[in-house]
């Protein structure tokens, strides 16, 4: 078994088709049955969805001393909304989860490795 | 007692390698070790056979060589432990000793396996079609660099990275299961046409052709039920079967009006057309099966102007319907003008719709309309246009000629 994150990434200030209260709710409502499902069948590790990018801190190293700033810490228009660990048999199995995910939300989804987890 | 020389050992290599390096990633699970231990074995081959001459079964030899040399290797390096219980989960079965023998029953080619392996859609068009010449082709990292146009240190990096990716990110060493063959076949394809591809329109002859045959027959066996893997064996040997007649002594292509139909392979034409006469009773084309078609048309005319045009532009018309592509729309028109089903005026304001300005073909084929309507200046213009953009030397010459001689 690996370990796998699934990323999802939201592409600031690009027009998502809007999605109606009731769209809205289906896919939340969807959401919480492949959550279940993942937790029934072994795969989920741990979840979380993330406020947004202008929440974030970033602390680093300046001069020897600690430096903490507001932003986030990639300039750029693609940020992470949230994330899976999840654990699969192969990549097959993973992407299997991940298709599920974003037919729900429709958002992209990263699926990556994580290194030193394989049993 | 066969004598063996190194070339003669070559070649067999090639033929065999593949085969080997499958099997041994079944039972190892780890790309590189069997890679290496193919290469190994290989070495010895080279050493031995030339003086105790070829073995029974050259293909079987290199497989229990290149096991014992991998198992040696990963008891020397005390890594074994780690491997073999990576190698059990990868390999359903597990890994035992006798994992290599002939497996009683339908046993699942392992060269299968590790083209989808290699074609998983999680890997780049170039990672897939250079991950299949290395390991199922066999060829060295120069070979499939120099068929990339690239130099051998990226591709080397390219092979590397791709099979980090397979290993790192576990993509699975096995066949998709029948639910997912619609989505998973098509690289696959596309890759073995690809192959093929590299060494007819690269710059030199590379043994590509061959092997892409070679993978699309394991294909056909392997996958009876899949149409579309009928489809690519047949257009392969079809087009093959004009190899002869294709070039001439510089290099340059011969179009197909004026190939020397005596030079074409029958044997090749009669296994592919009764590949495609199988393909029509089924009644479920695609667009491999559908050029296999429009090419056992062509195999079937005696001269080029006694060709069936009337069924070669109902075909395109057909694939143009499944595969709506530029260049699929430029060969229906030229069929169209060549056929005289409406003649050249038509075909040109078929072929001025298109959107190819960058592919020499589009150009050589309006300086040809243009030529047969009378058009010299424009069509010399044109011939120029095709020659700028023409991949070789020797085709860049032929079709100067033509812009001269339409002046």
């Amino acid at each position: 078994m690996t370990h796998y994150l699934l990323s999802v990434h939201s592409v600031e200030g690009e027009a998502r088709p809007p999605m109606t209260d009731e769209e809205m709710q289906q896919s939340h409502k969807q959401v919480g049955i492949i959550e279940q499902e993942m937790k029934s069948l072994g795969a989920w590790v741990f979840s979380g969805r993330l406020h947004a990018p202008d929440t974030a801190t970033v602390v680093r190293m300046s001069d020897g001393k600690v430096l903490t700033t507001d932003g986030p810490f990639a300039e750029s228009r693609e940020h992470l909304g949230g994330f899976y660990i999840i654990e699969a048999e192969d990549l097959d199995a993973a992407v299997a989860w991940a298709s599920k995910v974003t037919e729900a939300i429709n958002a992209p989804i990263e699926v990556r490795p994580f290194a030193g987890f394989a049993a | 007692m066969p004598v063996i020389d190194e070339a003669a050992a070559g070649r067999i290599f090639r033929e065999e390698s593949g085969r080997s390096v499958a099997a041994l990633i079944r039972v190892f699970g780890d790309i590189d070790v069997a890679e290496d231990a193919v290469q190994e074995a290989f070495a010895v081959a080279l050493r031995t056979w030339p003086g105790s001459g070829l073995p029974p079964n050259p293909g079987g030899w290199i497989t229990t060589t290149a096991r014992r040399r991998a198992i040696d290797r990963l008891r020397r390096e005390s890594r074994e432990r780690e491997l073999l219980s990576e190698a059990a989960v990868l390999a359903p079965g597990g890994y035992d000793d006798c994992g290599m023998s002939e497996e009683a029953g339908p046993v699942l080619d392992d060269r299968l396996r590790l083209i989808f392996t290699c074609c998983h859609p999680a890997l780049s068009t170039e990672a897939q079609v250079a991950l299949t010449l290395r390991l199922l082709g066999g060829l060295s990292t120069v070979e499939v660099a120099r068929s990339f146009l690239v130099a051998e240190a990226t591709m080397a990096q390219r092979l590397v990275r791709a099979k980090h990716k397979i290993k790192a990110a576990r993509i699975p060493y096995r066949v998709p299961e029948d639910h997912e063959l619609p989505d998973r076949l098509p690289p696959v394809l596309a890759v073995v046409y690809l192959v093929y591809n590299a060494e007819l329109t690269g710059p030199a002859e590379r043994g590509l052709c061959s092997e892409a045959i070679r993978l699309a027959r394991i294909l056909a066996t392997l996958m009876p039920d899949e149409p579309e893997v009928d489809g690519l064996l047949a257009l392969l040997l079809l087009t093959e079967s004009r190899r002869a007649s294709r070039r001439r002594p510089d290099g340059s292509l011969v179009l197909l009006g004026e190939q020397d139909r005596r030079l074409w392979d029958g044997a090749l034409i009669e296994e592919g057309q009764a590949i495609v006469r199988r393909c029509l009773r089924r009644d479920r084309p695609g667009p491999y099966q559908l050029q296999a078609a429009i090419n056992a048309v062509h195999a079937d005319a005696a001269t080029f102007e006694q060709t069936d045009w009337s069924q070669i532009v109902a075909l395109y018309d057909q694939l143009l319907a499944v595969a709506p592509t530029p260049v699929v729309a430029l060969n229906r028109a030229i069929a169209i003008a060549i056929g005289e089903v409406q003649g050249p005026c038509a075909a040109l304001a078929l072929v001025d719709e298109l959107d190819l300005d960058n592919y020499h073909p589009f150009h050589a084929t309006r300086a040809d309309l243009l030529q047969r309507l009378g058009r010299n200046s424009e069509a010399a213009a044109a011939y120029e246009r095709a020659a700028a953009l023409a991949p070789t030397d020797a085709e860049r010459d032929f079709l100067r000629l033509g812009g001269r001689a339409s002046r």
